[in-house]
């Protein structure tokens, strides 16, 4: 059995552990709150230009289609692009989008397509460098700013449309946690470019003001809607960081909660043990101060 | 009497009120938007859009870059990457 002082060590350093775990869930709490703010802000936004992305996508098809909506007219070269998050202490969070990940590329392999890996986020790189590490097209960092915002979704979003345009790819797809609460974050595989017909938005109200109507557009739908598809997916972009951003506190703030507790139960355990072997030891020197007065 | 005008950018909605008239630098001119515009939907080159609360009040302006401007029913919406102002 472990000596006292061993005992109180490891007591003193579970304690410890649990303060750290315990101010991460307190921080996470919060950040949650405020990701989640900015995920409710993001929506507006979001739902008119998909709002009008699909009244004019269905007014402009057939050949007059620009490239981005209609694609590049091949379909054998994939990039999948996975955003995970650049901290850990998360819980399981980065395994299971890195796992939604190569069982799209798997799948997208398997039918004999080549596949690239475009990945956003510092904590992607390593599982997906041990299985795919030729397969990495680039990492692009969201580390050095405190939160990733419309900046870094434009600089992706640039990065992607350049590449397009050069022909590097001819489907892009977009991994990310979709955050559904502090207990579930679902990884999503979406298809980003080319840009698939948005459904018709379900708000009445909004599909009164832009489909039935004749509408008059300036320039034409045409340059509209090419000048829309770049804004389109950097909103996509935006809403993923923005998705990721709450799915990582929630993830975090679940997995923090777990750890606190299991520390507590640790602590108990331990204190018992300490006791235990404490109340031991006194006995056993009663039991020699006895039998020693006994002996005179 | 009044147009419902609407100001939104990735992050946040930034107006949504009843105005008088608002001009928008429309990417083939500016134009004004009143109460009861035909639909219409335009793109934007970066510039000012101007907010007239009340008839022949100073407007107020918005710098704008990266946008797209819708009127329909609801009234005129501004879609903008950037605000600035």
């Amino acid at each position: 059995m472990a000596s006292l002082k061993e005992l109180k060590g490891r007591i003193n350093s579970v304690k410890s552990t649990q303060k750290i775990t315990k101010a991460k869930q307190m921080v996470a709490a919060a950040k949650l709150r405020r990701a989640q703010e900015r995920a409710e802000a993001a929506r507006p936004y979001a739902q008119r230009l998909s709002g009008v992305m699909a009244s004019l996508a269905s007014k402009v098809s057939g050949d007059g289609a620009p490239k981005l909506l209609a694609g590049s007219g091949s379909n054998q070269r994939h990039l999948l692009v996975v955003v995970n998050t650049d901290k850990g202490l998360c819980g399981g969070l980065n395994a299971n989008i890195v796992k939604a990940a190569k069982v799209k590329a798997r799948a997208l392999l398997a039918e004999g397509k080549d596949v690239q890996f475009y990945l956003v986020g510092k904590k992607g790189r390593a599982p997906i460098k041990r299985d795919y590490a030729d397969r990495i097209e680039k990492h692009f960092d969201t580390a050095d700013v405190k939160t990733p915002g419309f900046d870094e979704a434009e600089a992706i979003a640039d990065d992607l449309l350049e590449r397009f345009e050069n022909g590097e790819f001819d489907v892009a797809h977009l991994v990310y946690p979709i955050f559904q609460s502090a207990l579930t974050q679902d990884p999503t595989v979406d298809q980003l470019i080319p840009v698939p017909a948005p459904e018709v938005d379900a708000d009445p109200k909004d599909v009164a003001s832009t489909g039935e109507a004749i509408v008059e557009y300036e320039p034409d739908e045409e340059a509209i809607l090419e000048e829309l598809l770049p804004r389109y997916i950097k909103t996509q972009l935006f809403g993923s960081l923005l998705e990721r951003e709450a799915s990582e506190q929630g993830a975090s703030m679940t997995a923090m909660d777990n750890a606190t507790r299991n520390a507590g139960e640790l602590i108990d355990k331990l204190t018992i043990q300490y006791n235990r072997s404490r109340q031991a030891a006194i006995t056993t020197e009663l039991i020699e101060i006895i039998a020693g007065a006994e002996a005179l | 009497m009044a147009l419902h005008f609407e100001l939104v950018t990735p992050a946040k909605l930034v107006r949504s009120e009843d105005v008088h008239m608002v001009v928008v630098p429309g990417a083939e001119g500016e134009f004004g938007v009143l109460e009861g515009h035909a639909p219409f939907m335009s793109t934007i080159r970066d510039g000012k859009v101007q907010v007239y609360k009340t008839e022949g009040a100073a407007p107020e302006e918005i710098e704008v870059r990266g946008g797209f401007a819708e009127v329909g029913d609801k009234g005129l919406t501004v879609l903008a990457e950037h605000v600035e102002g």
